[in-house]
């Protein structure tokens, strides 16, 4: 009876945790059960980047005046909404044991292609279906090629990175403008919420994504799919999977969201530009790393990832905020932050091949 | 599927040049099988295009004692990416990579020139020198760095390069302090414009590099370690080869490499931008590398391959605007061509184009 109640708290399939079996014949206490209450091992990572924001967020307060204002963290949403949907669409790819480096160029065709379809007179709506369209598609064709063609993913996507930029340059080498009504509507609108603050549309959007995308990855067999891949894949295979569409389903993934990202960044910049998003790639898969997924496959979490751009987007604020440091100090932070997570990643797996 | 499960492309059975097996193959069938013929045919076919757009291409004509001509210049371009990509190589073929080669690029140049600007006599040899060996020297102890990450700490090589990939650049713009940092010596920027024994200094340094490391590997049991390493570190290991020894040599090689290439790159313009130097190199010299020839699953190398791939490289970045299409549309060209040097070295693209080549009759042997 009582090990049945104490297992309950350690439902962890890969291994109890340690610190929660019963030390005695007698039932613990309450209070036993509450001290000795470890979260799973499944979710330390996430939980440890969740801490690295929260305290950064509280060494920040406590540094600064206004760093803790609610506002802050909300623009912090804002200004890292397209980011947020990059980071998931990595996740998937990551997730399967991949890595998709077209998603900075898929970001700048998508901003280019709204902005030019726009410029045409195309109805705002068309223009979103057709970015949506084509980095999907792209992201599809990538999943292809990594599939049916056994190339490498990190070749077919730095293919896909030289293709979406390349197609940039020829749609257009300046900045275009976006001056569509509709387009400067959803940019600027927000929610007010007590207090007077206020939430942008675009964040509200972002957080929906990783709703989904944590939805998708927990409850569908798609999801489960993914992480078999990822754990396995010639297991996944010999079990019966849907091995082929689930990985070309990833790239599809990761091309949407990238797209989607790109609209998101249209709007926050209101502008399409052959050179936006250079080297955002590397923002996205920095952030899922410091967001606690194995960069081996088969293991985090959608909402890491969505800490880990938060824990981005807090190093700028701090730099912002301080004034005194200069704004390449954020590369070589996050630099810093991924490599000691992949160190710690890479004690945590030791004990694996 | 697993890489594992996939049969060795035919070509790494076949004898390499000059070493021909016990039943002589013909003359034909060698160079067929060849496995530099792909790469060397595809650049024959560009500087055919060049010719075609512009009839006077090949022409090399003698001025001031240097040799002058759209080929020559190609080949003093190409010489950064023939540099970080022979460094690259040898990653590839202990099955790593390198991404970080143009962050470390931007940091030679970053230092090199600080360290000329902060000298007593800007102008002097001595200042110019001194300036390189130090930012040699860092780009050794990055590439050290690396290679720890790699050999002792056991990340992939993939995410451990990433680290000073992501973080590089924002160390040289803390060397340069955010500036254009432009230098006015004599000495650093022949690195680049200089001529030597007729030939660009930038290019003879390169290919000196490459000879240097062909000789090291090729007439040593250096390469054929590598290639044990890049096939199974393990095994090789059990076997008596020191792999990790060998896989960090390698990425102090290729930083030093990247190093070089990077000092170049900032001779060319007398200045450094930390952001934009060597941008994407890393990219162009794995592509060099894969048109080379060499797998990216590691064990197998060529130089000859990676200095083919580097200079047609050079020519595609020339040939775009000849043919009257703007410049920046190069890397839709460069798409195209990773695509398709991915499916001619891919198995599989090769057995569906091979099955689709033979008559049907012969087809139910085949599948």
């Amino acid at each position: 009876m009582s090990t049945a109640t104490v297992a309950r708290h350690s439902a962890d399939p890969t291994g109890p945790a340690p610190g929660t079996t019963p030390r005695g014949p007698s039932a613990p206490s309450t209070w036993e059960r509450v001290r000795t209450w470890a979260p799973s091992s499944r979710y330390l990572p996430v939980l440890t980047t969740a801490a690295l924001f929260l305290g950064m967020f509280g060494v920040g307060g406590l540094r600064y005046e206004g760093f803790t204002d609610p506002q802050v963290f909300l623009s912090l949403l804002l200004d890292n909404s397209f980011l947020i949907v990059l980071a998931v669409g990595m996740t998937f790819v990551i997730l399967t044991g991949g890595i998709d480096l077209s998603v900075g160029s898929n970001v700048a065709l998508s901003t280019v292609i709204a902005a030019k379809t726009l410029e045409m007179g195309w109805s705002p709506y068309l223009s979103v279906v057709a970015v949506l369209l084509v980095g999907t598609l792209l992201g599809t064709l990538m999943g292809l090629l990594i599939h049916y063609l056994d190339i490498q993913p990190f070749i077919a996507t730095l293919a896909g990175m030289f293709l979406a930029r390349g197609l940039c340059y020829l749609i257009s080498v300046d900045s275009i403008p976006i001056t569509n009504p509709t387009f400067q509507e959803w940019a600027y609108k927000t929610v007010d919420l007590p207090g007077g603050y206020y939430v942008g549309y675009t964040s509200l959007v972002a957080l929906a994504t990783v709703a989904i995308a944590a939805l998708v990855l927990a409850r569908t067999r798609f999801g489960r799919t993914v992480y078999a891949i990822g754990g396995n894949e010639s297991s996944a295979l010999l079990m019966g999977l849907r091995v082929a569409s689930t990985k070309v389903g990833v790239y599809a993934i990761s091309g949407f969201c990238a797209s989607f990202a790109g609209l998101l960044f249209a709007l926050y910049t209101l502008s399409g530009y052959s050179l936006n998003a250079v080297g955002m790639e590397l923002d996205a898969i920095a952030a899922v790393v410091i967001g606690g997924t194995l960069l081996t496959g088969g293991r985090g979490y959608v909402v890491g990832s969505l800490f880990g751009v938060l824990v981005l987007g807090v190093i700028q604020t701090f730099i912002s905020f301080d004034g005194t440091l200069s704004s390449w100090w954020t590369r070589i932070s996050i630099g810093l932050l991924v490599l000691v997570f992949v160190v710690v990643q890479r004690l945590m797996t030791r004990r694996q091949p | 599927m697993p890489e594992t499960l996939t049969p060795v492309p035919e070509t790494a059975a076949s004898p390499p040049a000059g070493e021909a097996g016990p039943a002589r193959p013909s003359l034909a069938a060698r160079v067929v099988a060849h496995p530099l013929l792909w790469p060397v045919l595809a650049l024959v076919v560009l500087l055919a295009v060049n010719v075609a757009a512009s009839p006077g291409f090949l022409e090399v004509r003698m001025q001031d004692g240097h040799l002058f001509g759209s080929v020559v210049d190609i080949l003093r371009n190409s010489a950064p990416v023939m540099l970080v990509a022979t460094g690259m190589t040898l990653v590839i073929a202990t099955r790593g990579i390198d991404l970080s080669v143009g962050a470390i690029a931007a940091i030679a140049g970053a230092i090199a020139c600080t360290q000329i600007v902060g000298a007593a006599d800007q102008g002097a040899a001595g200042a110019a020198i001194i300036a390189c060996t130090t930012a040699l020297a860092v780009c050794v102890l990055l590439g050290l760095w690396n290679g720890f990450l790699v050999a002792v700490v056991g990340i992939q090589p993939i995410i451990a390069t990433l680290v000073l990939m992501v973080a590089g650049r924002g160390l040289a713009m803390l060397v340069t302090d955010g500036q254009i940092t432009t230098v006015n010596n004599d000495t650093f920027s022949a690195l680049a414009s200089g001529f030597v024994l007729t030939l660009p200094i930038a290019l003879v340094i390169a290919l000196g590099v490459v000879g240097l490391t062909a000789l090291l590997t090729r007439r040593t049991a250096l390469g054929m370690l590598i290639e044990a390493v890049g096939i199974n570190p393990e095994a090789s290991r059990l076997a008596g080869v020191r792999s990790r020894t060998i896989i960090w040599t390698v990425y102090v090689f290729a930083g030093l490499c990247a190093g070089i290439a990077g000092l170049i790159i900032a001779a060319n313009t007398s200045s450094v931008n930390a952001n934009s130097l060597g941008l994407w190199i890393e990219l162009d010299a794995i592509l060099a590398v894969v048109i080379g020839g060499t797998s990216l699953a590691g064990g197998r190398f060529s130089l000859a391959g990676t200095l083919v791939g580097a200079i047609f490289i050079a020519t595609l970045a020339r040939t775009i605007p000849t043919i009257g299409i703007p410049s920046e549309a190069n890397y839709l060209f460069k798409a195209v061509v990773v695509i398709l040097v991915c499916l001619l070295q891919s198995p599989r693209a090769r057995a569906s184009l091979r099955s689709a080549l033979t008559p049907r009759s012969a087809k139910g042997a085949s599948a």
